[in-house]
């Protein structure tokens, strides 16, 4: 009995996630380019068509180098930061830098606008500072605004996955090569950044494929002169209603993914020294001496600045109006209300589908949780089926990235044309959404996981099972305690794209279980001041309710460890 | 191992469990099923009412924009997951004819409403609502600086208004291709480009999104941008007064309905084919055609009804205005030469 529980675990590892992959991804990415390739063999297939793939392509890698190096050129820093540093309000600032992930582009937008746009508070205070009539700072549809855009939503990942990382790095190291006469730089050259190129890897990977599948930063802010390709795919898929062409641009977009992430296993495949982590804290210490305590400083008022800016902008936004006098023009008067928030649990034109707020936040929230469920179980199961390698490892860890480069709209297409039948209905089964989110959240699962587990020497468990420990308290002792850690940052990771996640929803989304995304969305899609404002005030509580929700993720992960 | 193995055994056991306590089909009142782009709205009364009357339970699917809708009708057409269609407009109608989405009703209603705009000879598609594209503009901006309102598409190449103006791009915003068409119908294929590299020559701002557009560049709305004119609906105005957040005497902005300039978007409702609930389609269409209905369309969806006997809202009477001569396209050539006019379009205004 004991054999056989371990044999189907074993397998389970494999098949699980292997399973979910190919039912929830493979299949309806199957279906899509079945239907559209027939097309395109049938004479589509023109050299017109791959020229005009080819622009989006150029621009499409050119702007996520540049995002990447940017977010690194934040991020690692940051990373060090947070890896070394023990300071007040450390674990506030690290949920608020992994907030702009829940944001639906749309709104981190509209945040963006407020701060910096034609009538943002920034360019109002230069205007009535300097009394000039135009805006003097233009950012919207401009290549910055993409970049800091990016900047701002994928910092959280470096700081979470090479942050955590270097948190748990064994100091004893670095003291043994200072003792040795290793220079601070050479130290950090020749042990630290050697020791954590897995998560430095990680994590840069995880920034490029979601750079490169950007696609509400790039039409929102980027404006109509830059254009993704998955910008194109829409456009293609649902404007042009061109399936043949959105098909082509996805398999190209897919290939693409493919070829980065196979780039990245063979730099990553250099063997990792297994080192065990240490326990949280152990390398942590407060700033000493100025140097030190300016970096803390300057660091996190930085992230301040990046990540607080836009949504204090936004909160502000949410409880201010803008009126001008009636008649009257320029002088813009400001003034504190909270209407907008009163306005939310109104339903004043008794229409079939209002949203009252709680029921969002409630929809959303069950989403969340399960799509955090789903890719810890899945991610946890893949990880430890990648951790022994081998080429069936390597198939698996290639296909739970792709995901990540595969266009939304593609995926949200293939979901109708797959899961058009009860049990597994779009219309009626109301788990595709937390399913489709958790193909995105897995490969963020499983990227966290797969360092920390593989950093666990087998020594250490053998050394366990040798003095006696049952496996599962091996397990329980020896995992778990470096495990924990790992999961917690795939866990807000899977929380967090759950609640912001707008693309794949559009298409599944159950319209009995509206989410808060789609309410805010509804809101901006009309005119009139009070249902701006009734966005702004329905984001800020996405904020709120996410905020928490992180909070609560890590809270209870500190309870677990001892 | 063990652990993992007994846990990965209860996961799939939960999994299976989760999987056979799927919704079974409801018994009782039948079901019909409405797929509609995301602006759909209608008062829950209504609802109600039709429900009761027609022993039926009525389920909307909202699928995205217009176009991510009926994307997902033509998809699914072998195996339609609604019966009836509604939301398809007058630039992609013939290409839903030509996928041969819907079956013919000749609703008895159809009598009450204007034959311009029945474009569909077999009733495959019923017109529902219509709603003009135009210019708004930002009514204190043009007394302030005593401007004269732009009364044609031409006045707008006048230098006073250089920089006046914010589009919305055809490639990603209805409202956006909505006006390309107008320019189509008044230059024509061949000379609307050079209107528009005229129009870029005067300091032409186009952005991506409507809602952009609306709130971040123009002056009228509560986003205060700095263009005093954008390309948004005629029942805009209407919708400021009644969204305002104090009662407005008046409304701050106006459209400009000159003849040519605005476009007509019109919006059909279809059964789709190989619905089951053929009797109950029939009758909830001819309840979208009928009084109660469309008068509950204006302050729902900011369009206009259809049905020359339903009344308009106050705030409609006094705000929202409809162009005299809106211009005017055959869905066949909008059909036929959408991508290669926005091709055009792409190379003329923005590279």
């Amino acid at each position: 009995m004991k054999l056989s529980f371990a044999k189907l675990g074993r397998a389970a590892m494999w098949l699980l996630p292997g399973l979910f992959l190919l039912l929830f991804f493979v299949l309806p990415l199957l279906r899509v380019f079945g239907a559209t390739g027939e097309d395109l063999a049938g004479g589509g297939l023109t050299w017109e068509a791959l020229r005009r793939a080819v622009r989006p392509l150029g621009f499409t890698f050119y702007q996520a180098a540049l995002s990447t190096l940017a977010t690194l050129a934040i991020g690692l820093p940051a990373a060090y930061v947070f890896g070394r540093f023990d300071f007040p309000g450390k674990r506030r600032l690290r949920t608020l830098v992994s907030l702009p992930f829940i944001l639906p582009t749309v709104v981190a937008a509209a945040g963006f606008n407020a701060l910096l746009g034609p009538r943002g508070w920034v360019n109002l205070g230069l205007m009535n500072l300097l009394g000039l009539e135009q805006p003097p700072i233009i950012f919207l549809n401009t290549l910055g605004a993409i970049l800091l855009a990016h900047v701002f939503y994928n910092t959280t990942i470096i700081l979470r996955v090479v942050g955590g990382a270097w948190e748990g790095l064994d100091t004893r190291v670095e003291q043994a090569a200072r003792a040795l006469g290793a220079s601070p730089w050479r130290t950090l050259w020749e042990v630290t950044l050697p020791l954590l190129r897995p998560a430095i890897f990680s994590a840069t990977l995880l920034v490029f494929l979601f750079d490169f599948t950007s696609f509400g930063v790039i039409l929102l802010l980027g404006g109509p002169s830059f254009a993704t390709l998955e910008v194109e795919i829409y456009i293609q898929a649902l404007h042009m209603l061109n399936l043949p062409q959105a098909g082509l641009l996805s398999a190209v977009q897919l290939v693409c993914t493919l070829a980065v992430t196979l780039i990245y296993l063979r730099l990553e495949a250099r063997r990792s020294v297994p080192l065990a982590p240490r326990l949280r804290g152990e390398g942590l210490r407060r700033p000493k001496g100025w140097r030190e305590k300016l970096l803390v400083a300057g660091m996190s008022a930085l992230l301040i600045l990046l990540v607080v800016a836009p949504l204090g902008a936004l909160a502000l936004r949410s409880v201010s109006r803008l009126e001008a006098d009636r008649g009257q023009r320029g002088e813009v008067q400001t003034g504190l209300t909270l209407d907008y928030y009163r306005e939310l649990f109104i339903n004043r034109r008794g229409s079939f589908f209002y949203v009252p707020p709680a029921e969002a936040a409630r929809n959303s929230l069950f989403y969340a949780l399960v799509t955090t469920g789903l890719s810890l179980t899945f991610g946890g199961l893949a990880a430890y089926a990648l951790a022994r390698r081998g080429a069936g490892a390597r198939v698996m860890d290639v296909l739970l990235m792709l995901p990540l480069g595969t266009s939304a709209v593609t995926l949200g297409l293939g979901y109708l044309l797959t899961f058009n039948r009860p049990p597994l209905d779009v219309r009626s089964f109301p788990l595709l959404v937390p399913i489709a989110h958790s193909l995105v959240a897995l490969p963020f699962v499983v990227r966290t996981l797969l360092p920390a587990l593989r950093s666990i020497p087998p020594s250490l468990r053998q050394a366990a099972a040798v003095l006696g420990a049952s496996p599962r308290r091996v397990w329980w002792e020896v995992d778990w305690p470096v495990l924990g850690r790992a999961a917690l940052v795939g866990a807000v990771f899977a929380f967090t794209i759950s609640m912001g996640e707008f693309g794949a929803t559009t298409f599944l989304a159950n319209p009995e279980y509206p989410t808060l995304p789609v309410a805010i969305f509804r809101f901006l899609s009309q005119p009139g001041a009070t249902n701006y404002g009734q966005a702004m005030a329905m984001a800020t509580l996405l904020l709120l309710v996410c905020a928490a929700g992180v909070l609560l993720l890590e809270r209870f992960q500190e309870g677990k460890e001892w | 191992m063990k652990t993992i193995s007994r846990i990965i055994v209860g996961a799939l056991a939960t999994l299976l469990l989760a999987a056979c306590a799927a919704p079974k089909a409801p018994e009782g009142p039948a079901e019909l099923v409405v797929m509609t782009h995301d602006s759909f709205a209608i008062s829950e009364a209504l609802v109600t009412q039709f429900e009761a009357e027609h022993n039926a339970k009525l389920t909307f699917l909202p699928s995205g924009d217009t176009g991510s809708a009926l994307n997902r009708a033509i998809l699914t057409k072998k195996s339609p997951s609604a019966d009836v269609f509604y939301g398809v407009d007058n630039t992609f109608l013939s290409r839903a004819l030509e996928e041969e989405l819907f079956e013919a009703y000749e609703s008895p209603l159809l009598e009450e409403i204007d034959v311009a705009f029945q474009m569909d000879a077999f009733n495959r598609a019923l017109p529902v609502n219509y709603g003009d594209v135009c210019i708004n503009y930002d009514k204190a901006y043009f007394v302030e600086k005593g401007l004269a309102v732009p009364g044609s598409l031409d006045d707008l190449l006048k230098p006073e208004y250089n920089g006046l103006l914010a589009v919305e791009n055809p490639a990603t915003s209805s409202p956006g291709l909505a006006f390309l068409l107008a320019t189509v119908a008044q230059y024509g294929a061949e000379g609307f480009t050079d209107y528009w590299t005229a129009l870029r020559n005067n300091g032409l701002v186009v952005v991506n999104d409507w809602e952009t557009a609306y709130y971040g560049n123009f002056s009228g709305s509560s986003g205060r941008g700095p263009q005093p004119m954008v390309v948004s609906y005629a029942s805009s105005p209407a919708a400021e007064v009644i969204f305002a957040e104090q009662p407005l005497s008046d409304a701050p902005t106006a459209s400009i309905v000159a003849p040519g300039t605005c476009f007509r978007q019109i919006e059909f409702v279809g059964i789709l084919k190989g619905t089951k609930q053929r009797a109950l389609a029939e009758k909830f269409v001819d309840f979208m055609l009928s009084v109660d209905f469309q008068e509950d369309v204006p302050m729902q969806m900011f369009v206009y009804p259809v049905n020359g006997q339903a009344q308009l809202p106050e705030e409609f009477v006094q705000y929202a205005q409809t162009a005299s001569q809106p211009a005017e396209l055959s869905p066949v050539d909008v059909a036929a030469n959408r991508e290669s006019w926005i091709q055009a379009w792409d190379e003329t205004v923005l590279r």
